[in-house]
C-alpha cells in the first residue's frame, strides 16, 4: 500500500506509450450488452474525446476504468499496468471527475481537498502545497474556506477538477464534466483542460455529448450502442465522412452501427 | 505492516466523519435525546411495573434506570450504525461513495476505515449520554466508564458492520424505512435492553428464545457485565463472530466483480 511521489507521476509518462490502453472490452448488465469489443488508447499530452449519446455506454466504460465494475472480457492497462492485476497501484495514476457531483456539501473547499489528499496518501505538508497550487490554477483560492454548499455549479465543477489533479495523475478521466454549466463557464473549462493536457503532458479521456467541446486536433472516439463507431483525429473523421461538420459526421458514423 | 498511505487515508476518513458529525448538530442532539427520553420518561413508568431481582452482574437489587443504561448505550450505537448506513445509501445515490471506492487502496480497508470512523463517532455519543445520566442522578461505577470502552468498540464495530451490510443491500434511500421496521425495532425490542430474559420468559418462552439469539442482546449484556468489571465470554464470542460475519459479507457485497450500481439511471 505504499505510493510513488505524486508530483513525479506526470513526469514519468512517455509520450509514445499510451497512458490508457483498452483491448477488446465487453460488459453486460444481465442480458443487456452495454459495451461490445471496445479497443482504444489514450496518449499523454492529448485530449481524447469520447463522444456518444446518452446510453451509449460512456458511464459504463468509466465505471470499468475506475474499477467500480469488473469487466467480463477484455483488458484495461493504465500506464502499462493491467488494472485487474495491479488494482490500487494502477488507480493511483488516475484522476477522476464523475458525471454526478461527489463533493461533500457540508465541508469546506479545503476540507474536501484534504479528505481526497488523505485517500491518496499525500502527507499533510505536501497536500497543503498542492491544494494551494490547484486552487490558484482554477481561480478558487478566494473560496478556500467556504462551504461547498455555498458554491455555484461552475465553482463546484472546478473544485472537482482541482481535486482530480491534486495527486498529479498521468491520466484524467472526465465524465461529462460540463453538464449543467453555462456557455461561458463551459468554454473556460474546455480551454483550461486542453491547455493542461498540452503543457503538463497529461492524458485526458473526456466523455461528452456536446460537440462544441471538441477541437479538430483532439483524438475522437465515437461510441454508439456500446460499439466504437469511429476513431481518429476529430478533423480527419469529419473529412473522411464527407460531411460538412462534426454534427453531421457524428450522425453519419452512428448510422453505420444501426 | 500498514503503510503510511493507509494510515493517512484511515485518519482522513475518520476526520471527515467527525467533521460531518459536528456539522450536523441535529444528529448529535437526536442521538442524545432518543435514549434520554427512554431513561427519563419510560423508565420512570416501568420502574413501578417492573421489579428487578438480583441477577448477575448486579450484586444487589437495582433500579430500572440503572438496568436500562447499558441497553440505551447499545441503542445509541445501534442508531448510529443505522445512521451511517443511511448516509452511505445517500452517498451512494449522490455519488460520494464512488470517490471512496475508487481510492487506490483495497476496498476492505476503505470500508474498515469508514466503519472505524463510525465507531469513533458512536463513542462520542455514548460518553456524552453517560455523562448526562450521571448528572441526572444515576450513579454507575466510575471505573466502569473505562471498562466499557473496549466493549463499546467491539459492539460499535458489530452494529456498524451490520449498517455497512444493509447499505450494500439497499440501493435506494426510499427503501430505508423498511430497515427501521424490520431491523432496528425488532433488534431493540426483542433484546435484553429493556427487560431481562427471565422477565420475557414469564410472558412468552418463544420471545425469550428470540431475545437469547438476538446478537444485540449479547452486545447489551457484554456492556452490562463490563460496567461492573466482569466479562461474559458467551456474549463476547457471539458479538465477535457477528462482527466478522457482517463485515466480511459487506465487503463481499461491495466487491467490484458484483458491480456497483449507484442508481438505476446511472447504469445506462
Amino acid at each position: 500500500m505504499g505510493r510513488d511521489d505524486p508530483a513525479n507521476q506526470a513526469d514519468q509518462v512517455n509520450a509514445d506509450r499510451p497512458a490508457l490502453s483498452v483491448k477488446n472490452l465487453s460488459f453486460n448488465y444481465d442480458s443487456k450488452q452495454a459495451l461490445s469489443d471496445i479497443s482504444f488508447e489514450v496518449y499523454p499530452g492529448l485530449t481524447t474525446m469520447l463522444l456518444g449519446l446518452n446510453g451509449s455506454g460512456k458511464t459504463t466504460l468509466f465505471s470499468l476504468l475506475t474499477r467500480l465494475f469488473v469487466p467480463r472480457d477484455g483488458r484495461i492497462e493504465i500506464g502499462g499496468q493491467q488494472l485487474g492485476v495491479a488494482g490500487s497501484k494502477a488507480l493511483r495514476r488516475i484522476g477522476i471527475v464523475f458525471q454526478q457531483m461527489t463533493l461533500d456539501l457540508d465541508l469546506t473547499v479545503e476540507q474536501n481537498l484534504r479528505y481526497f489528499a488523505a485517500l491518496q496518501g499525500i502527507s499533510r505538508g505536501q497536500a497543503e502545497a498542492r491544494i494551494e497550487e490547484e486552487l490558484r490554477g482554477l481561480d478558487l483560492s478566494s473560496r478556500r474556506r467556504d462551504r461547498v454548499r455555498t458554491l455555484n455549479g461552475g465553482h463546484r465543477r472546478r473544485l472537482e477538477i482541482a481535486r482530480a489533479l491534486l495527486h498529479g495523475p498521468s491520466l484524467l478521466l472526465l465524465d461529462e464534466p460540463t453538464v449543467g454549466l453555462d456557455v461561458d463557464t463551459r468554454a473556460e473549462l474546455v480551454d483550461k483542460l486542453h491547455n493542461r493536457a498540452r503543457q503538463d503532458g497529461l492524458a485526458i479521456l473526456w466523455a461528452t455529448h456536446l460537440i462544441d467541446e471538441i477541437r479538430d486536433e483532439d483524438a475522437l472516439i465515437i461510441l454508439h450502442d456500446g460499439h466504437i463507431a469511429a476513431r481518429g483525429r476529430a478533423g480527419e473523421l469529419v473529412a473522411r465522412s464527407g460531411k460538412a461538420d462534426l454534427t453531421a459526421a457524428f450522425a453519419h458514423y452512428r448510422s453505420l452501427i444501426q | 505492516m500498514i503503510s503510511h498511505h493507509a494510515w493517512t487515508a484511515f485518519w482522513g476518513v475518520a476526520k471527515r466523519e467527525v467533521l460531518r458529525f459536528f456539522r450536523q448538530r441535529e444528529r448529535f442532539l437526536a442521538a442524545l435525546v432518543r435514549p434520554l427520553v427512554w431513561l427519563v420518561v419510560f423508565a420512570a413508568g416501568f420502574r413501578a411495573a417492573l421489579g428487578l431481582s438480583i441477577e448477575p452482574p448486579y450484586q444487589t437489587y437495582t433500579t430500572y434506570e440503572v438496568y436500562i443504561v447499558p441497553g440505551l448505550m447499545g441503542m445509541v450505537q445501534l442508531f448510529n450504525g443505522m445512521q451511517s448506513s443511511l448516509s452511505m445509501v445517500y452517498d451512494r445515490e449522490m455519488g460520494s461513495m464512488r470517490l471512496l471506492l475508487t481510492a487506490p487502496l483495497p476496498r476492505w480497508f476503505l470500508l474498515l476505515a469508514k466503519l472505524s470512523a463510525g465507531v469513533f463517532v458512536s463513542l462520542l455519543q455514548v460518553y456524552a449520554f453517560l455523562l448526562i445520566t450521571r448528572a441526572y442522578g444515576i450513579y454507575l461505577p466510575l471505573d466502569g466508564f473505562l471498562f466499557v470502552l473496549p466493549v463499546l468498540i467491539l459492539t460499535g464495530l458489530m452494529l456498524g458492520a451490520l449498517g455497512l451490510l444493509l447499505a450494500s443491500v439497499i440501493t435506494q434511500i426510499e427503501n430505508f424505512a423498511g430497515v427501521m421496521n424490520f431491523v432496528i425495532f425488532p433488534m431493540f425490542f426483542l433484546s435484553t435492553a429493556l427487560y431481562p430474559l427471565w422477565k420475557m420468559a414469564e410472558s412468552s418462552p418463544i420471545l425469550e428464545q428470540i431475545c437469547a439469539f438476538n446478537p444485540f442482546s449479547h452486545a447489551v449484556e457484554l456492556l452490562r457485565f463490563a460496567f461492573y468489571g466482569q466479562f461474559s465470554l458467551r456474549s463476547f464470542v457471539v458479538v465477535a463472530a457477528c462482527t466478522a460475519v457482517f463485515f466480511v459479507s459487506a465487503v463481499w457485497r461491495f466487491n467490484p466483480s458484483r458491480g456497483f450500481r449507484p442508481s438505476r439511471v446511472e447504469t445506462a
